[in-house]
Order: structure tokens, then sequence, then C-alpha cells
């Protein structure tokens, strides 16, 4: 008797099965390169006040070149900016603002866009029509052009950022929701669930949503991705986030003028946007392939 | 088909109506800031309000709106703040250095993705793919305004073959032009590929291919006259809507060369709040993204027989 008990597998919780299955992407090279970008700049954040060699806003030496020794002060691995301050310590503690903000903002639109999709692609008719009409809407401006509309409207500051990117980014998020549910609600699961008598959001949230986890988290690695850039590029054009703190679209923008004399100044930023935007570019392509193996 | 074309071009008359409204509403709902905006910060209330008289904003908001609107499609955008001219004599010439450029773009662009896309979709998960691919989704995270960096420390600073700056002061000039156009196409070439790439291996995996492969015709011809035919539809929309993502691309890469185009345009009446001119520019970006992505419906449904004979 004990014997058949003991011959069962143990089962596993579902928190256990969810982490086996993100551990998949290390079968992916792809995927394991991109994560390791995330987690490199993911530890510079978290750990830029004990690695980086100056404090970020401190004006030491101007114009000092990549690897320059200075006498009493120490050296300057990728040189200083007109002010005098240590690019390689304004690059780590700028990594903070990009990883609390991006990520955030698109938590925001996720939060917006999904219960949008959920109703849309469950309910269908009118609530369908009239949510995709405003979707529609909002996705026919250039992403850009909204952006820079919103933000020189109610002004340049972290939260209205966030309020920015939920706005613009919120329909698209709608549409892909609204794609999978069509092709979810007709499932047995959820005739089984409408038998039982469960209310309509708890039929979306409990037994659609997590069916459509998986495209939507390929989908989020690939905007925050989009996001990184848009903070990037409104710090670029003067509408990000305000000085003196770092943040590498703002440090671009401040020293461009000067990229023909001495170019250290802008490329290193730009390495590190680039290379972040590719970390998440990566373990997308790396959770696509391994999620459409199976 | 006809009944089809009705629908859609009324969908975007609808569109542009509504766009038109919120703009209305972000910009012009405070009649108050628009005085300020319009008259300065050290105006007077007394000639703000003779402004506001003089000019009409003191009816009621919808007789605003409408009027508004009715100058609007007669091409009478009002006048720019900050030019202080008509905001029409600005934004035609800027809007056609910007199709220049657009127009640069998109015929490199379009070759180059669809090559590189058919070449990478012929055979999945070869080599080539592989390269092709990687390689296409690094090209699209960088930024315009790193690539723009980039590019030009390479072939600015240390190459000193190209201008840094593209304000074309002495007339049309090619070489001037050359820095935009790769920044641009090195970050939207990526996406078109791999949408060409996806159709691409899709149609391979057909039967009518095997079908074809299997009877014994070359490879090329099975390539050049079965598969090419019904793996360029998709590319083909996803072309269009590019034009969309090549609106706000124009924006970064006009403010960095200092091109005197449509995007550096919008971006300067955002920052000095020129309203006028900021809801002609908004109004004719979102006409251009809705006519295109139009375009791409109406393109789609003709290009793909399944649809155009049901």
């Amino acid at each position: 008797m004990t014997d058949a008990v003991a011959g069962l597998p143990p089962r596993e919780s579902k928190v256990i099965k969810y982490l086996k299955g993100m551990a998949l992407i290390r079968e992916s090279v792809v995927g394991m390169i991109g994560l390791g970008l995330i987690v490199f700049w993911v530890v510079m954040a978290l750990l830029a006040d004990l690695l980086a060699p100056f404090p970020p806003n401190a004006t030491l030496y101007p114009l000092a070149m990549p690897g320059q020794f200075v006498e009493g002060m120490g050296t300057f691995w990728l040189g200083t900016d007109h002010l005098g301050r240590d690019i390689l310590s304004r690059i780590m503690h700028g990594s903070r603002a990009v990883l609390i903000f991006a990520p955030l903002a698109t938590f925001c639109a996720y939060v917006v866009g999904i219960p949008m999709g959920l109703a849309a692609g469950y309910r269908r008719g009118m609530t369908d029509a009239v949510l995709s009409f405003v979707a529609n809407v909002i996705l026919s401006f250039p992403v850009l052009v909204l952006y820079i509309i919103i933000i020189a409207t109610i002004g340049a500051s972290a939260v209205n950022i966030v309020i920015a990117v939920t706005f613009a980014s919120a329909p698209g998020i709608f549409r892909i929701v609204r794609g999978l549910v069509l092709d979810l609600r007709s499932r047995e699961y959820v005739f089984a669930a409408e038998t039982r008598g469960e209310s309509p959001w708890r039929i979306m949230l409990v037994e659609i949503l997590p069916n459509a986890r998986g495209p939507l988290i390929v989908d989020a690695c690939l905007r925050v991705g989009y996001v990184i850039i848009t903070i990037g590029v409104l710090g670029f054009l003067g509408l990000g986030l305000p000085p003196p703190d770092p943040d590498w679209g703002g440090m671009i923008n401040e020293t461009r003028q000067m990229a023909m004399s001495f170019p250290h100044m802008t490329i290193f930023p730009c390495i590190a946007i680039s290379s972040l935007v590719l970390g998440f570019n990566l373990l997308a392509d790396g959770l696509r392939e391994v999620s459409l193996r199976d | 088909m006809l009944i089809f074309l009705v629908r859609r071009l009324g969908t975007m008359v609808l569109t542009m109506l509504v766009v038109s409204l919120l703009l209305f509403l972000l910009l012009e709902i405070n009649v108050a800031s628009v005085a300020i905006k319009v008259l300065g910060p050290y105006s007077s209330d007394e000639q703000r309000q003779l402004w506001l008289e003089a000019n009409g904003y003191l009816e009621p908001f919808y007789v605003r709106y409408f009027t508004w609107l009715g100058n609007f499609i007669v091409g009478d955008f009002g006048s720019s703040i900050r030019f202080k001219v008509p905001v029409g004599d600005i934004l035609w010439p800027r809007l056609g250095s910007t199709g220049i450029l657009g127009l640069a773009t998109m015929m490199v662009v379009v070759p180059l993705s669809l090559g590189l896309g058919v070449l990478a979709g012929m055979k999945e998960g070869s080599k080539l793919d592989r390269t092709i691919s990687v390689g296409s989704i690094v090209t699209t995270s960088v930024p315009e305004f790193a690539s723009a960096v980039l590019l030009s420390a390479v072939f600015v600073f240390y190459l000193d073959l190209l201008p840094g700056t593209s304000s074309m002061t002495d007339g049309f000039s090619l070489v001037q032009l050359s820095l935009p156009v790769m920044v641009l196409v090195l970050y939207d070439f990526g996406y078109v590929t791999r949408m060409t790439r996806a159709s691409m291996s899709e149609v391979m995996m057909t039967h009518y291919i095997r079908t074809a492969v299997l009877k014994g015709l070359p490879y090329k011809t099975v390539i050049m006259r079965h598969a090419l035919r019904n793996a360029l539809i998709a590319p083909f929309t996803v072309i269009m809507l590019q034009i969309n993502w090549l609106l706000s691309g124009v924006i970064v890469v006009e403010f960095f060369f200092a091109y005197k185009g449509f995007g550096a345009l919008l971006l300067e009446a955002s920052l000095n709040q020129d309203i006028f001119l900021i809801e002609a520019c908004a109004m004719v970006a979102v006409f251009v993204a809705v006519a295109t992505q139009t375009l791409a419906d109406v393109g789609y449904t003709y290009l793909n027989p399944r649809i155009r004979f049901a």
C-alpha cells in the first residue's frame, strides 16, 4: 500500500513549475547572452554606490580622456565630461533611473492594457468596437509625435514620462491581449467555468489570462526595450528626467555639441543604452525560440 | 471591394476627426493659457482680453472647434507664434525636405530588407538565417540617437569623410544626406527583414512549394516563381506601416544633424509652445500615418488573390 503511494511523483508547486519553465531559457544561447547583459546592468544599478569610483555629480577634472590618470584623484577609465564629472560613475548611477522607470512604465501600461484587452476579447460587441476604435486612434499617431506633444504640454518629469508611456503603449498591449483572448475564449475550460457559473471577470483573470502569458512575456521584454529607447530619446531631445542626476539620454544630449572634439563623452552612454536594449531584445528572441520548441 | 474601400476611407476620416478634437482639447481648452502662449508671459491682462475677443476665443468651445476645423480643412492653419508667418509657409517646404529624406531611406531599406529577409527565410535555421536574424536584432537595439553618435564618430571624427551637420544651407547636397539616411536605414531595416523572413519561411513550408521541389523544378525557379509572389504580400503591409515609425525616427535624426525638416519643426514648435504650429504638424503627421495605414490595408486586399476574388 505504502509502496504505491511512494511511487507517485511529488506534486510540484505552481511556482516551481513556473520557474522550471523559465529556466528553459538556458537552452538558447542568444537568450542567455541577453539575460547576461540585463543581469550585468541590474548588478551595476544595485551596487553603483560601491562600484562607482567617484560620486556621479561631483565636478572633478574637466575633459579628461579615457584612461587618464590624474595625480591625487585616480584614473578616469572612461574620461570625464565638460563639467569634470566622471563618465563611468555617471553611467553606473544612470542605470538606476533607466532600470526603475522603464519597467515601471511598462508595468503601468500592462495594468491598463490587459483589462481593456480582456474585456474587448471576451465580451466582444460594443465593448470591443469602442475600445478598438480608441486604440486605433491613439496608435495612428507616430509614437514620438505623441510623446513630444504630451510631454511638452504636461511638462518633463519622471511621473509624466510614466504617464505618457502608459498612454502610448497601452493600446498596443490591448491589441495583443484582445487577439489572444479571441483565440482562447472558445476553449473547453472556459466553457466549463461558464457552466460552473463563475463571474466574467474571474473567467477573464483566472482562466484566460494565465494561458495567454507566453506571448505576453515575450512582448513585455521587447516593450521594456522600446521604453528604454523612448526614455533615452526623450532625454536626448531635452524632454527627459531633469538634471543634474545622471540619465543616459540626458548625458548624450548635454555632451553632443562636443562630440566632434571629445567623442568619448557621448559614445559611452550610447553603448550603455544600446547594450541594455540589446539584452532585452535578445532575451525576447530567446524566450520566443524556446517557447516555440515545445 | 468598393464597399470595403468606402468603409476604410470612412474610418480614416473618423479617425482624423477624433484626433483633431483630441488635439484641440489638449492645446486650446484653456483659453487663458492660449493668450499667454500667443502674447507672451509679460503681456497685461487687458491685452490678453482684447486679443481673445478679437480672435473669437470668447465663443463657446464647440463653435471655436468647428471654426478651427473649417479653417483647417481649407488649408488655413493660423499663424506661427515663433516664426511670425502663416504656418503653411514654413510647414510645406519642411515637409518636402523630410519627404526627400524618407524617400531616400525607403529606397535603401526596401531592397535591402527584402533581400536579406528572403535569404534568411529560404532556409530556416541555417547559419545564414541565424546571422541575419541576430544581426537585425542588434541593429534595431541601437536607438537612432546612439547610431547617429556612433556613425558620426566614425565617419566625421575618425575618417573625416562626411560632414557632421546636414543643414543644407548651400542648397541640396547628397553628401550631407548620407549620414541621416544611414542612421534611419540602420534602425529601420531590421524589423522589415524579420517580417519578410517570417513570411518567407512560412511560404517555404507550404505544400505547393514541396510539390514544386519534388516535381524536379530547379531551386531558382521554385523561389522566383512560386515562393516570392506569395512571400512578398505581407512585407508590403509592413513597409507601409514602417512609414509611421519613420516619422518618429526623422525627429531624432533631423534634430541631431540640424536637417531642416518636418520632424525638427515639430520638435521646435513643441519646445516653444507654438500651439498653432503644433496642431498643424501633428495633424499632418497623423494624416500621413493614417493614409499609409489605409493604403496598406487596401493594397493588401488587392494583392492577396484569396481576398480579392472572395
